[in-house]
């Protein structure tokens, strides 16, 4: 027995060696082992986007242009999910039970404890019908994020449009994930940063099921949401809004500058769309409709036509012969009229006359001579032609301005090597590029550099480079917009050609048209040579003369002759920005312009 | 009435003391493991805490009544005890109700039992009373197949009821048997039944055969180190495992070339034994015996575990690392490890732990309440708690010895071996060293049949203990 006795310490051997080895594992698992630790971290910490409202849009007036609406995204956990009326959620979300089943099989390959998002962008009033009827539905709930909405349905090309992230926003920026809104265009891409705020997070306690427990840390570590900052823009809606419905049935565009400071006032592109219709659910197949419109109304001809300049560049190719002393006030070139060589002049006028009359009766020959003087400067084309597209590079043409609005064109002024390529180096000369002379041939130009332009001449030499937006909230704004370029052309040049544009305003025939009471307007009109069609009506101005206030160029398609539409027109954008309202004497020219549908009636011939 | 003084002052307070220490610091866990803020009395009674505290306090009350029963009692009523259990356990098959998949429970107007609780102290009974019964002999074969049945009919049934974890508890009485003189081979055939087992689960069967052959050669050569012997021995094995080879290489068959390896050791095996046999040398016919036993039962296990149902298998494979899929079946253990190694050394705090009561941890206040532990004590609650048990199964063992009787000795081992059993298998399962076997805690986990039958278990040798004097029995 006492041999067996001693059998008690091999067994209690085991108790403890059992027992050591355990502590051994433990020691390794609580104390040596981290990675336990991150793995629990992982299993009850859920985050939780907050997102932040969008920073509002303004005009220069404190009216506001773009505000948010609720919306709410349906969500679904389907490990909560039990069974429930299929017809009835699908009356309440207003989608058929086959696209209902897909969405929910979907969910449940992402993931079936995770909440996964069914329906986007449920308007509040379906929303309402839906938040009384969910507790029916288990495993189904809700998440509002805010949509754009529009106080009127004016200037949707500068403002632009939010859409959901792509694959690629999300690659390029640490900031987005899958569901997130980002401007896609206009003001909304452009000010993105400040407008879209911080998203936040909320750091929370589940259990195994996802189900919420409680805040983590109290709360320590979440990071409240910032909502977006509001933006200024620069537009006047007024005028805006004037200048779209002057634009009712007309193709065509118009940008209003402020000289003074390169704030854009008004832009339009005719014909525009509702922004409202590409705000949620909708966007998609209104995007779509749009797109497939015959009138291009997404089209922003503003930014993207391009346009030969015509008869408003004539003031340019006289600037440069002053500049240059090929021509001075004195000098006097004989017109022939239809007679004229090797471009005929239209317009019955006085000769021979110099470079005032000539902007005033925009004759052909004087600028034709005038550009043959430049041309023939130095010794050989190329270099004169080179000096000559500097001076107009300088007034912002042939290259992106650098304005704060996505996707501008860059126009066309063509190089001397272009020309060399064509007709070979030392074989063209003024004679073969003549139509430079009078704002034709291979020139292409914005309707925003027509207006850059003509502010770059009220301001007798220098411009702003132009930009839609004056303030962000709680910050100034880039200094590039707050700096003068200077064109290449001496100040004292451009009191000449102010005085003849204001002749052409209020000393011809189309003055009727566009004289404005008590306002020295200075102008130019262009008829552009349109090889597709009609004639394009252009046409450029700004006032008061000698404290511009306004810059304003005005492209209507197909409507032929300058002073017959885009004059008027630019015009009664003027008279109503600085006076506020339009004078009785001219309702009759309003009216008319309003009663003109160059779209439909086109049509139907 | 001097004997019932003499009966309070010989009772074992430091048992009672770990007792109560660890079913107190089992119910605090159990409320930090289900503790919910919305609900913060400790003593409502809709909650596990709450019912456990009724649980403890009956139990006490049991432990009590334990106290005041004569010893005689236990020992003539053993049989009939263990007897009546056995009955309940298979009553149980056909009129019980079925929870977690194993039909173990009665229920009783809402209230439920789980008799196969109460097997492992009537068995204790009965076996102590069988082992100490006059003129008993371990070694005769009677003795033997009683015993074998004593132990394997409780565990038959439960293993019927589809509770493999209780059952596989009675497999701790062979500790209690080897303390009585069961020959120490069995209990190294029975570990090396156990290594060759988990073995062959996890490797393959050609390199077991390697290892195995190459453990016997160096057991031979150590033995007897004679190289003449020894190199024949060599050549047989050679020859026929390279005949074998050449033969699966040459023949096809839908047999794989290490089937024709371990066909090739075997047949070598069997020459061996024969050379050994006529050579007349005992270690080689020993170790050749051993050796063919071995291989022939490693195969058997791989054919056994393909008759296993799918879980089994799975559970198995999980506790052998064979494979590990972390959301898969081994998703329990996974987080039973995160709850316990994110408490690093002092824990998160009591109350603090998120892993289990959040529900990361299955069954947390049940088989995984040791995982409470590990997550809001850290490596000091835990190893403190393993050092609690440790101490007590040390303590039962001292008191066990110390007996004068046969009986209450069996009895006291046993009571040590089962809550030693239970201790290991519940908190290696936690840990990640034993396979997920459902057995509770003792003391510690939720559920007022198992901490009732324990109780019953360890106050029946206490109150044994406490009239160890009396000169009672044989």
């Amino acid at each position: 027995m006492n041999n067996l006795s001693k059998r008690s310490h091999i067994i209690v051997a085991i108790f403890i060696v059992v027992g050591v080895v355990y502590i051994i594992r433990l020691f390794g698992l609580q104390v040596l082992d981290s990675t336990y630790k991150q793995f629990a971290t992982n299993n009850i910490l859920r985050e939780i986007v907050q997102y932040p409202a969008r920073g509002l849009v303004y005009d220069r007036n404190g009216k506001l242009l773009v505000i948010n609406k609720a919306a709410f995204d349906l969500l679904i956990t389907p490990r909560e999910v039990v069974t429930f009326d299929t017809l009835q959620l699908c009356n309440l979300l207003d989608i058929s039970k086959e696209e209902l089943e897909i969405k929910i099989r979907e969910a449940k390959d992402y993931s079936w404890y995770k909440p996964s998002i069914l329906v986007k962008q449920i308007p509040p009033e379906n929303y309402a019908r839906l938040q009384e009827q969910l507790y029916k539905f288990r495993g189904f709930h809700t998440q509002s994020r805010t949509l754009r909405e529009y106080e009127t349905a004016a200037a949707a090309h500068v403002l632009g449009y939010v859409g959901e992230v792509t694959a690629d926003d999300i690659k390029n920026s640490n900031y987005y994930s899958m569901g997130d809104y980002i401007g896609v265009s206009g003001i909304e891409k452009t000010y993105e940063e400040a407008l879209r705020g911080t998203k936040g997070v909320k750091k929370y306690l589940v259990d195994v099921h996802n189900r919420i427990q409680g805040s983590f840390l109290d709360g320590q570590e979440d990071v409240p949401a910032q909502i977006g900052k509001d933006v200024i823009s620069s537009l006047d809606l007024e005028l805006q809004l004037y200048a779209e419905k002057l634009f009712q049935n007309k193709k065509g565009s118009v940008v209003a500058i402020e000289p003074s400071t390169g704030e854009i006032l008004a832009m339009v592109s005719a014909p525009a769309y509702d922004p409202g219709l590409l705000v949620g659910r909708v966007r998609g197949s209104n995007y779509s409709k749009l797109l497939a419109d015959t009138l291009k109304p997404l089209f922003n001809r503003a930014l993207l036509a391009e346009y030969p300049p015509g008869s408003t560049f004539k003031i340019m190719n006289v600037l440069i012969g002053l500049q240059e002393e090929t021509i001075n006030l004195y000098t006097r070139f004989s017109c022939a009229g239809p007679a004229s060589t090797p471009i005929r002049c239209t317009h019955n006028h006085i000769t021979p006359l110099g470079p005032v009359e000539a902007i005033k009766e925009s004759c052909n020959p004087f600028l034709w001579n005038t550009f043959r003087t430049i041309m023939n400067k130095y010794d050989t084309s190329a270099e004169s032609f080179n000096k000559w597209r500097e001076y107009v590079e300088s007034f912002g043409m042939g290259k992106k301005l650098g304005s704060d609005l996505q996707f501008e064109n860059k126009g066309n002024v063509p190089t001397a090597e272009y020309y060399n390529r064509i007709y070979g180096a030392g074989r063209w000369n003024a004679l073969t590029v003549r139509s430079l002379a009078i704002g034709q041939g291979e020139l292409g130009i914005t309707p925003l550099q027509l207006a850059n332009y003509c502010a770059a001449i009220a301001n007798r030499g220098y411009y702003y480079i132009p930009h839609i937006v004056k303030e962000i909230e709680g910050e100034g704004l880039s200094g590039q917009f707050s700096t003068k370029v200077y064109t290449n052309i001496s100040e004292e040049h451009f009191e000449p050609v102010i005085e003849g544009m204001q002749r052409v305003v209020e000393q011809t025939n189309a003055s009727v048209f566009m004289r404005i009471p008590d306002v020295a307007m200075c102008g130019k009109t262009g008829t552009v040579q349109n090889p597709h069609g009609e004639d394009h009506s252009a046409f450029m101005a700004f006032a008061p003369k000698d404290d511009p206030r306004i810059a304003i160029s005005v492209y209507v398609e197909n409507s032929g002759f300058g002073a017959t539409y885009a004059a008027p027109i630019a015009s009664l954008l003027v008279e109503k920005y600085l006076k506020g309202e339009i004078d009785k004497s001219r309702e009759w020219v309003e009216k008319r312009m309003l009663d003109i549908d160059l779209i439909h009636s086109k049509q139907e011939n | 009435m001097p004997r019932r003084n003499n009966l309070w002052a010989n009772i074992d307070w430091v048992t009672v003391l770990l007792f109560l220490i660890l079913v107190f610091l089992g119910w605090f866990n159990i409320y930090a493991a289900v503790y919910n803020p919305e609900s913060q009395s400790i003593l409502d009674v809709s909650q596990q805490y709450g019912k456990q505290l009724i649980w403890i306090g009956a139990a006490l009350v049991i432990g009590f009544v334990i106290l005041l029963i004569e010893t005689n009692f236990y020992v003539f009523f053993a049989y009939i005890i263990y007897g009546f259990v056995v009955f309940l356990l298979i009553l149980v098959l056909f009129v019980g109700k079925e929870i977690n998949g194993a039909k173990s429970w009665f229920e009783i107007g809402g209230f439920t039992l789980q008799p196969s609780e109460f097997g492992k102290f009537a068995t204790a009974l009965a076996l102590a009373k069988y082992l100490s019964s006059f003129g008993f002999k371990l070694q005769r074969l009677k003795s033997m197949v009683l015993i074998a049945l004593i132990i394997l009919t409780p565990a038959f049934f439960i293993l019927l009821q589809n509770d493999t974890g209780s059952a596989l508890v009675y497999f701790a009485f062979v500790l209690v048997l080897f303390r009585e003189g069961l020959s120490g081979v069995i209990l190294f055939f029975g570990s090396l039944i156990a290594l060759l087992f988990v073995l062959a689960l996890v490797l393959s069967g050609m390199l077991l055969n390697i290892i195995l052959l190459s453990v016997a050669l160096l057991v031979l050569l150590i033995l007897n180190p004679r190289f003449k012997q020894f190199g024949r021995i060599l050549l047989i094995f050679t020859l026929s495992i390279g005949v074998f080879l050449g033969i699966g290489e040459v023949v096809p068959t839908k047999y794989q070339l290490s089937d024709f390896w371990v066909a090739g050791a075997l047949t070598g095996a069997v020459i061996t034994l024969i050379y050994s046999i006529r050579q007349k040398i005992r270690n080689y016919i020993l170790v050749t015996i051993i050796f063919t036993g071995s291989v022939l039962f490693s195969i058997s296990v791989n054919y056994a575990f393909d008759m296993l149902e799918a879980h089994q298998q799975v559970r198995i494979n999980e506790l052998l690392g064979i494979e590990s899929n972390p959301q898969g079946a081994g998703y329990h253990v996974n987080q039973s490890k995160i709850a316990i190694g994110s408490g690093g050394f002092w824990g998160k705090g009591y109350l603090n732990g998120t892993q289990t009561k959040f529900d990361f941890v299955p069954e947390q206040s049940t088989d995984f309440i040791f995982c409470t532990v590990g997550e809001e004590w850290g490596f000091v609650g835990t190893s403190i708690l393993i050092t609690l048990f440790l101490t007590l199964f040390v303590r039962l063992v001292y008191l066990a010895e110390r007996q004068r009787s046969g009986f209450s000795r069996i009895y006291g081992y046993s009571v040590a071996v089962i809550l030693f059993f239970h201790f290991m298998v519940n908190i290696g399962m936690t840990i990640g060293i034993m396979p997920v076997i459902g057995i509770p805690l003792p003391f510690f986990s939720y559920g007022g049949s198992s901490l009732w039958s324990f109780t019953i278990l360890l106050f029946i040798f206490i109150r044994l203990d406490a009239s160890r004097l009396d000169h009672l029995s044989s």
